[in-house]
């Protein structure tokens, strides 16, 4: 398949993979003491496991699986206020398909979809707005979630909404930044990441300059990133690359569709309708200074929040739950004392579980989980 | 002298056969109440379409000889599917090709010959005639392919909202042939996985006819009656170890079911496959998997690495085999596990499927 295969090929990943293993050394990284290279983007962690990327390389090199799903990090709070959202009768509740697992206090989507509630599960928020104009007298509102990525696009059918003059959608904003999120792991005590693989369709919208800081600040290398399996091996073998000559710098590994100045159109209708909030409260990391968006003023007419006065409840993570550590790098996702017994993708207690994005998802469903489990007893002896 | 005679009152049976007495157009309650819309909805609709001798006596119950089943073996095999799928037409198939298919497949894969079916249709009241009748008549056509008979059924019709436009159930009956006996706990280390052609087909087409995703393609379903392709295996290799038709979860749930059941591991090669590229494409697209996505004239073997080639050649060599492949062996360890061998060269876990495939959202 065009555009796919060629980013697939087993003969290149072999090159690749001896390439990487003949760079390891010049870094001084042994299996005792790896590189710890984290990919912040929950679309490379799916396809670091998919083609099972990390067996293809040397044991000198740990990847770290950041928080970059959306549908991961939301937290409790925010998936209840979604739920009283919904179970109005006077709601249409439209959301993206891996929402509806996130377990709130009380339930789920998925959960309030089977008592009673309106949700409807669409590929874009334009299939929102398309049910607004056919069902004129409810409320749709659309579940907005995820990083710079997705943005554009519920920017943008805002701006639709308005230029038709359709007054009975809105947006219950939960979308969330990259940059002050990867400010916030590398100012963390206990983090010693090596390089960073940067998520390459937040790069498409953002562009190359907003990572500067993590090479100039932070002196760290970071590659900007692809989905397919040879984009992951090649950035992994350019962090090695700087690693080995000491450099630090923003390199783009995906420049067939990352423009070095993003997407100007996308940002500008980002612009138009988001300001930053003040914080967002994020699942296992707890919250983070100007890491979420709201809806400006002007666009209040949209915003379901001030729509329906949205209780915004703040609920902490249990306790057993490791989920920070995880993110962080601190400890592997089999090595948390829930994982695979009271945490599993039937019922996860922790926002990794929940997504076959997240880490801990990821390891239970495409890894050896008798395997794991055994080095969980050899680490805890 | 009037040389006129009184016309003869024509045979019961005779009247049966007339095909204008329903002149609704659509179902209403009245054809589920008992009293006569509901006779002649089943002498037109039912009686006539699946032309059965066993459904035309009209009894509350089929009666079929003993003598000709244990002249075929030595077991009756049972099962029983509901159908509700939405839409009730969709490319290359239907509710009612599906829900002859379906049931003949479950028995087929037992080693079972299948023989007979029923049929109940739970109707929503306003279901169009027309509907009602293209449903029959197609698993009427499914039922010959099959070689089976539709013997005996039900008829419901509940009010608006109560059911989603039709629902089937048809419940199976079929004879094992004596020293047949398939089971998922057989499977052993050496033997080899075969596939009877492309995975995903029905899934994707599904997916597809919703019209939700605005794609355009041509993806058809893969929906079959198996039971001749299975008799053609099973005639070259009674030993056949495992055998299951892949249908909701797809071959990853079945392969997961023969490797705990028979306490294996069972390793496919993603490369050897058979996947065509519009569902590849549409599964990229989505964020599904193929392995997951259901078929519904797709079957999994697990046989002896003897028999594998006579075995393959064979179900190439039938219409519903025609892309068979041996996609996988079985190895001893890490027990219970299915584990993929990527067309990337690297190696990863198949599992169960946790609720619903979820596209995902970037």
């Amino acid at each position: 398949m065009k555009y796919v295969d060629e980013f697939r090929d087993p003969d290149k990943a072999r090159r690749l993979q001896a390439e990487i293993a003949r760079l390891v050394p010049a870094t001084g990284a042994t299996a005792e003491r790896p590189l710890q290279l984290m990919e912040f983007c929950g679309g490379h962690t799916h396809t670091i496991f998919r083609y099972g990327i990390e067996q293809l390389l040397p044991e000198a090199i740990e990847l770290i699986h950041g928080p970059g799903c959306p549908v991961c990090v939301l937290p409790m709070g925010r998936v209840d206020d979604c739920v009283t959202l919904a179970e109005r009768r006077d709601v249409i509740f439209t959301t993206f398909g891996d929402a509806m697992r996130v377990p709130g206090s009380r339930k789920s989507l998925l959960q309030a979809k089977a008592d009673g509630a309106d949700i409807r599960m669409v590929y874009s928020p334009l299939d929102a707005l398309h049910l607004a104009r056919n069902n004129p007298e409810r409320e749709v509102i659309f579940f907005a979630l995820g990083f710079e990525t997705t943005m554009p696009s519920t920017a943008l059918t805002v701006l639709q909404a308005e230029a038709d003059g359709i007054t009975n959608f809105s947006l219950f904003c939960n979308h969330i930044t990259t940059v002050p999120t990867i400010k916030a792991i590398l100012d963390s005590p206990d983090m010693r990441i090596d390089g960073f693989l940067a998520p390459g369709h937040v790069s498409m919208v953002v562009g190359e300059r907003p990572f500067d800081f993590v090479a100039e600040h932070y002196h760290k290398p970071i590659v900007i990133t692809g989905f397919e399996p040879l984009d992951i091996l090649q950035s992994i073998w350019m962090l090695l690359r700087q690693l080995t000559e000491q450099r630090h710098v923003v390199e783009n590994q995906y420049a067939r569709i990352v423009p070095a100045g993003g997407n100007a159109a996308g940002m500008d209708a980002i612009s138009r309708v988001f300001e930053l909030r003040e914080y967002f409260e994020w699942r296992g990391l707890g919250s983070i200074d100007h890491s979420g968006v709201k809806m400006r003023d002007t666009y209040a007419a949209f915003d379901a929040e001030r729509k329906f006065s949205v209780a915004n409840i703040k609920i902490a993570d249990p306790k057993s739950c490791q989920c920070g550590e995880v993110l962080k790098g601190v400890i592997r996702p089999w090595e948390c004392k829930v994982f695979g017994t009271a945490c599993t993708p039937e019922t996860p207690m922790g926002a990794l579980m929940v997504s076959s994005e997240g880490a801990c998802a990821a390891y239970y469903n495409f890894g050896n989980l008798t395997e794991l489990m055994a080095k969980r007893k050899a680490v805890n002896a | 002298m009037n040389t006129l005679q009184p016309s003869p009152v024509p045979p019961l049976s005779e009247m049966r056969q007339r095909n204008d007495k329903l002149k609704t157009a659509t179902i209403t309650l009245a054809h589920g109440s008992g009293g006569k819309a509901m006779r002649d909805l089943i002498d037109d609709v039912f009686v006539r379409t699946f032309d059965s001798p066993e459904l035309a006596l009209l009894e509350d119950q089929a009666r079929f000889p003993l003598a000709q089943m244990t002249a075929l073996g030595d077991r009756l095999a049972m099962t029983t599917d509901s159908y509700v799928v939405d839409p009730l037409f969709f490319p290359g198939g239907d509710i009612g090709k599906l829900a002859v298919t379906g049931t003949v497949n479950d028995l087929a894969v037992g080693g079972a010959i299948p023989l007979y079916l029923t049929c109940s249709m739970i109707i929503e009241e306003g279901l169009s005639m027309d509907v009602l009748r293209r449903v029959a008549a197609s698993m009427k056509k499914t039922a010959d392919e099959a070689g089976v008979r539709i013997v005996t059924g039900d008829t419901k019709v509940v009010h608006k909202g109560a059911a989603d436009k039709l629902f089937i159930n048809t419940a199976g009956i079929g004879v094992i042939p004596t020293d047949i006996q398939p089971g998922s706990e057989r499977a052993r280390a050496g033997d080899v996985i075969l596939i009877n052609g492309y995975v995903g087909d029905h899934g994707a087409a599904i997916v597809d006819a919703r019209g939700e995703m605005s794609l355009q393609n041509t993806i058809e379903t893969d929906c079959q009656p198996l039971n001749t392709l299975i008799q053609a295996m099973l005639e070259v290799c009674p030993q056949i170890r495992c055998m299951r038709d892949a249908t909701r979860g797809g071959i990853a749930t079945v392969l997961n079911e023969f490797a705990s059941a028979s306490d294996v591991c069972i390793r496919v090669n993603e490369a050897a496959l058979p996947l065509r590229d519009e569902v590849r494409g549409m599964c990229e697209i989505l964020g599904l998997d193929p392995l997951y996505l259901a078929n519904e004239g797709k079957l999994v073997a697990v046989v002896p690495v003897e028999f594998a080639d006579e075995v393959l050649s064979v179900m190439q060599a039938h219409p519903a085999g025609v892309d068979s492949a041996v996609i996988g062996e079985v190895t001893a360890t890490p027990q219970s596990s299915v584990i993929l061998s990527t067309l990337f060269g690297g190696q990863r876990m198949v599992d169960m499927l946790v609720g619903e495939q979820l596209p995902r959202i970037c």
